[in-house]
């Protein structure tokens, strides 16, 4: 299959489509309107529905009405977008409304800017909305694997009917590459829950309201064993591990940068490798406990203020040593940025 | 699209309606608006693809009363969540049932923009002045001067302004096609308000448009009022909410 050049956002678009997405709703902001505008010429013609909403509280909301109806349904949005449409999620999720999300994520907090950054991590990770929640959480690092891993989402969405968020940012949402559009085998789950009108059956009901004795908690605990059931869906990256003393994880497009860094520090015989977390959400807790129990140490590094890194901390309990190498949102780092900070960590004695 | 219409012409308790008692308070119009709209579905024939949208307010237990498809909204979101269902499956009939917080403080824009887009979608708006659920608070379309538990000396325009008419508003919108105030106060304005539904149901139906009915509802308990005074209360309301059909392209 021949190759075509894309960006990012483009990528995350064609994967929907290729999955079977029937319904977008959103509303635009930088720097992810490409996901809108090639949806709004793309879904029509096949028979889906576009519809720009009056503000990302609607889009959300009409998402959760489309998902609720059994459809393959999405939305996308930039970081302050997200953080409107919070309420909403905490809605689905409680519904187990199956539903994909995507952040192209910006600068924050506030209005911020439109640069890359991974300041939404905890936003993504830890629920955004109210309420003991979560989203399954990808974070892709190329533009194929955007593509690839968008399909897959409406897969685990319908899965563990739940919604899935795509964390990216505008790095990888701007940039293009090569894309092979590989065709994607959209898996079918049983849809027996889904408001589709009461034909030959009693009215169905999706609420999330529960006031009888033990009721809310049943809720909960029904949640959180579908969360633990969703750790046999963790992915990683993981390259030159074999040897390493130190290793450097970085997730999303940065996660690039820093491997450039890995594979410089190698060149000059410093024992170091990469683990690249792709589920966010279930943190893959094993992988990181695994490396620590061998006497890894580990550098993470993030375009935050170090949001990522505290997973590490807990996934490993205090058992060996992890260092956070944040870049607030401004301008990217440069490998040799990551490289110097490699060689300081091997050289500083273990703490 | 023919619609098998089964005219009901007795008083049987109708079959959309689950045969469970109420919880709003005595004397509440919730439950006269739950009867009409359940005669109406029945009426319409359009039970087996009905799609409820509850919202938050008294009426957010709505999945315990009728025998439809029924999916919770967040506080103000119906009209959204409403619009979602109904674009990825247009041959729902797909309405939603909110109070007057609901519909037009919290969520006026989704309603609004609903209505604009000329949504093939039926909103009903239960206007008691007050946020009921809450315990009674000031809402957009109290009256100059009524007492709530946060207007505590009565509404003061000159803090929060004059009672926001919602038919009024939306019988403006070229998407709208059928749009009404109705009552429940009386038997005969039962009998207009059921029509009225009806209308509202068929404005998407027959791929019309939006269709609105708002009903002046009494709460008697946040009005602080027997239910016999507060259905009299009812017909104080309609000096400032005129009770009328706005729009009927019908
Ligand atoms: C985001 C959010 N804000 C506030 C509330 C609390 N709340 C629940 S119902 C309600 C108002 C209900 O009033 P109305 O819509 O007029 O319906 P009624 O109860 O009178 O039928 C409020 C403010 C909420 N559930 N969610
Ligand atoms: S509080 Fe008012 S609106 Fe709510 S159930 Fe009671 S009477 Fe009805």
């Amino acid at each position: 299959m021949k190759p075509i050049l894309v960006k990012g956002s483009e990528a995350i678009a064609l994967g929907a489509l290729a999955a079977g997405c029937r319904c977008y709703f959103g509303y635009p902001i930088t720097p992810q309107n490409e996901i809108p505008e090639l949806l709004a010429r793309e879904l029509p013609k096949r028979g889906g529905v576009f519809l720009q909403a009056e503000s990302e509280l609607a889009a959300a909301n009409m998402l959760l009405g489309a998902a609720s109806t059994g459809v393959r349904a999405m939305t996308s949005s930039s970081s302050p977008g997200i953080s409107l449409m919070a309420e909403a999620f905490s809605y689905m999720a409680a519904l187990e409304l199956p539903a994909v999300v995507v952040n192209v994520a910006r600068g924050g907090p506030g209005l911020g800017g439109i640069e890359a950054s991974q300041g939404d991590y905890f936003q993504a990770t830890k629920g955004a909305g109210h309420g003991d929640y979560h989203f399954l959480v990808l974070s892709p690092a190329s533009i194929q694997e955007a593509y690839e891993l968008t399909a897959r989402a409406f897969d685990l969405a319908e899965k563990y009917r739940q919604p899935v968020m795509i964390l990216t940012d505008a790095l990888l949402g701007q940039m293009k590459e090569p894309l092979i559009l590989r065709k994607i085998k959209p898996r079918k789950y049983p849809k027996d829950w889904a408001l589709t009108g009461a034909k030959g059956r009693p009215g169905r009901v999706l609420r999330s309201l529960f006031l009888g004795p033990g009721e809310l908690r049943s809720r909960n605990e029904l949640l959180q064993k579908k969360y633990r059931a969703m750790r046999r869906e963790v992915r990683v990256e993981s390259y030159l591990l074999e040897g390493a003393e130190l290793v450097v994880s970085a997730f999303g497009s940065l996660a690039r940068i820093v491997k450039e860094a890995v594979n410089l520090a190698r060149e000059k015989g410093y024992p170091v490798g990469f683990l690249r977390p792709i589920t966010l959400f279930p943190f893959p807790e094993r992988e990181f406990r695994k490396l620590a129990e061998a006497g890894v140490r580990f550098l993470v590094v993030e375009l935050n203020c170090g949001q990522m890194v505290e997973d590490v901390r807990l996934s490993i309990c205090g058992s060996t040593e992890v260092r956070s190498l944040p870049f607030p949102p401004s301008d990217l780092p440069a490998p040799e940025d990551i490289y110097r900070e490699i060689k300081r960590c091997l050289r500083s004695p273990r703490r | 699209m023919s619609e098998k219409s089964q005219k009901v012409k007795d008083y049987r308790f109708p079959r959309v309606l689950r045969d469970r008692p109420f919880h709003y308070c005595p004397g509440c119009h919730h439950g006269i608006a739950h009867r009409l709209l359940a005669e109406v579905i029945e009426e319409l024939g359009v039970r087996d693809r009905a799609y409820g949208v509850a919202s938050i307010g008294c009426s957010c237990f709505l999945y315990y009363y009728f025998d439809v498809d029924i999916c919770e909204a967040p506080h103000g979101r119906a009209c959204a969540a409403a619009t979602g269902a109904k674009r990825a499956r247009p041959e729902l009939v797909v309405f939603t049932y909110q109070g007057d917080g609901d519909f037009a403080a919290i969520g006026l824009t989704e309603s609004l923009h609903a209505a604009a887009r000329g949504e093939r979608i039926t909103a009903i708006m239960i206007n008691n002045t007050v946020y009921g659920m809450t315990g009674g608070q000031l809402s957009p379309t109290t009256l100059p001067g009524q007492r709530t538990t946060t207007t505590p000396e009565g509404r003061d325009p000159r803090v929060y302004g004059y009672p926001m008419k919602v038919a009024e508003m939306l019988a403006e919108f070229p998407g709208v096609a059928f749009c009404a105030r109705v009552a429940v106060n009386k038997p005969k304005r039962v009998l207009e308000a059921r029509e009225a539904l009806r209308k509202a149901f068929l404005a998407q139906i027959e791929d019309r448009g939006f269709g609105y009915v708002e009903f002046l509802s009494a709460c008697p308990v946040n009005w602080r009022l027997d239910p016999i005074k507060a259905a009299e209360k009812v017909d104080e309301l309609a000096e400032t909410f005129p009770i009328k059909v706005f729009k009927d392209e019908i």
